[in-house]
């Protein structure tokens, strides 16, 4: 089990808070909720050790699209990289709805 | 019945083993009364999965949410399967018994509540041993005590299934609805293989495992009251009309009955599935 922790700047505010998915095995969970400061911080818990650089890399790809300052936890149970992107766009979906 | 209409009724379906717990405590209660309580976000994690390198769940793999069924006050208490199996440990266990102990206090205080278990669940969680069997103890004790308030209603929809000691908690309830895909034992197939042996059962052998433990067998034997379609509407009716209905005597209360029908087993010659639905399906209830 490895925990890794990111910050991305933000341009608009978060208005509400949005959970997705559940930490079953290839799945994550996503908690997105108002950030308590100007920036977007990512507070990610993998079962996988040793893909610091992956998570990077998709977290990277996410912020080109959205730039909310939001709070987000991961508990992730393995998921592939596109799993892992698809269950954000779903929080930003609900956010947006 | 033509092809047509049988293509119509399954487009028309919505599944409710699809559903992840939330949105199956949603889907049960009255459209826009689901209102959670001890939710994700207020983080109630298993302190024990950590410690043993298991990634903890916002909320412990537990959904409860207050609404109404029918009109009438509910508390649904709703397993996640996908998480950790549905397994119940401290946190998790403690969220289901705090629930149905909380509807049985407004019984006291006169206010009526329709206590509803969505049951997904192989049982104890094994990192959390004793913690999660004494919280399990909890909810057998308060589905026994609101039982003679309310129906104490639960549905056991798939694909986990309800074993364990939560399988007793499905026995005890007033009226269990089960689907064909789901599965109600003590012990589940793969535990049963390693104890036992694949002479015993082999745990890969899926028609034999649903023809002994699935919910078709599980009604016709009389394990469970009512045997429903995997359609979200389906079973929201069958909820309805098991509070609707007076409380029955419960299985667990049948004891006469329960004992003749050990008595007309042979257990040196055990019976197939189907002469045991023959030998036991007339006294089912």
């Amino acid at each position: 089990m490895e925990h890794l922790t990111f910050t991305y700047p933000a341009r608009e505010a978060v208005a509400r808070r949005v959970h997705i998915g559940v930490a079953g095995s290839g799945d994550l969970e996503v908690l997105l909720e108002p950030s308590a400061d100007a920036d977007a911080h990512v507070a990610v818990t993998t079962s996988v050790d040793g893909f610091g650089t992956v998570w990077k890399h998709v977290l990277d790809r996410f912020f080109t699209r959205f730039d909310g300052a939001a709070a987000i936890e991961i508990n992730d149970c393995g998921a592939t990289p596109g799993v892992v992107l698809l269950r954000l766009e779903q929080a930003v979906e609900a956010l947006r709805a | 019945m033509s092809g047509t209409t049988v293509r119509e009724r399954f487009l028309a379906r919505r599944s409710f083993i699809e559903l992840d717990a939330r949105e199956r405590a949603r889907a049960l209660l009255d459209p826009g009364t689901f209102r959670e309580l001890a939710g994700p976000f207020d983080r109630l994690k298993s302190p024990w999965l950590p410690l043993q390198g298991v990634v903890a769940q916002a909320d412990d793999g537990v959904v409860i949410a207050r609404g109404s069924i029918d009109g009438e006050s509910a508390v649904v208490a709703s397993i996640e399967g996908a998480y950790q199996g549905g397994s119940v440990g401290e946190v998790s266990g403690a969220k289901l018994a705090g629930a149905l102990e909380l509807a049985l206090r407004d019984f006291e205080l006169g206010r009526p509540v329709r206590p509803l278990l969505l049951l997904e669940t192989g049982g104890v969680r094994l990192q959390e041993a004793n913690l999660g069997l004494a919280a399990i103890a909890e909810v057998h004790a308060a589905i026994v005590a609101l039982r003679r308030h309310v129906p104490v209603v639960a549905v056991v929809a798939g694909m986990v299934g309800c074993f364990g000691g939560m399988s007793l908690a499905a026995a005890l309830c007033s009226r269990l609805i089960v689907t064909r895909q789901a599965r109600l034992g003590m012990n589940g197939p793969e535990v049963i293989e390693q104890e036992a042996g694949l002479a015993e059962l082999d745990a890969g052998d899926r028609a034999l495992i649903w023809s002994l433990m699935g919910g078709e067998q599980r009604q016709a034997t009389g394990f469970a009251d009512v045997l429903a379609e995997d359609d979200a509407e389906a079973i929201g009716a069958e909820v309805r009309r098991a509070f609707a209905a007076a409380a029955p005597t419960p299985r667990s209360e049948r004891v006469e009955a329960l004992i003749a029908r050990l008595a007309g087993i042979d257990g040196e010659r055990p019976p197939e599935p189907a002469a045991l639905r023959a030998l036991w399906g007339e006294t089912r209830q």
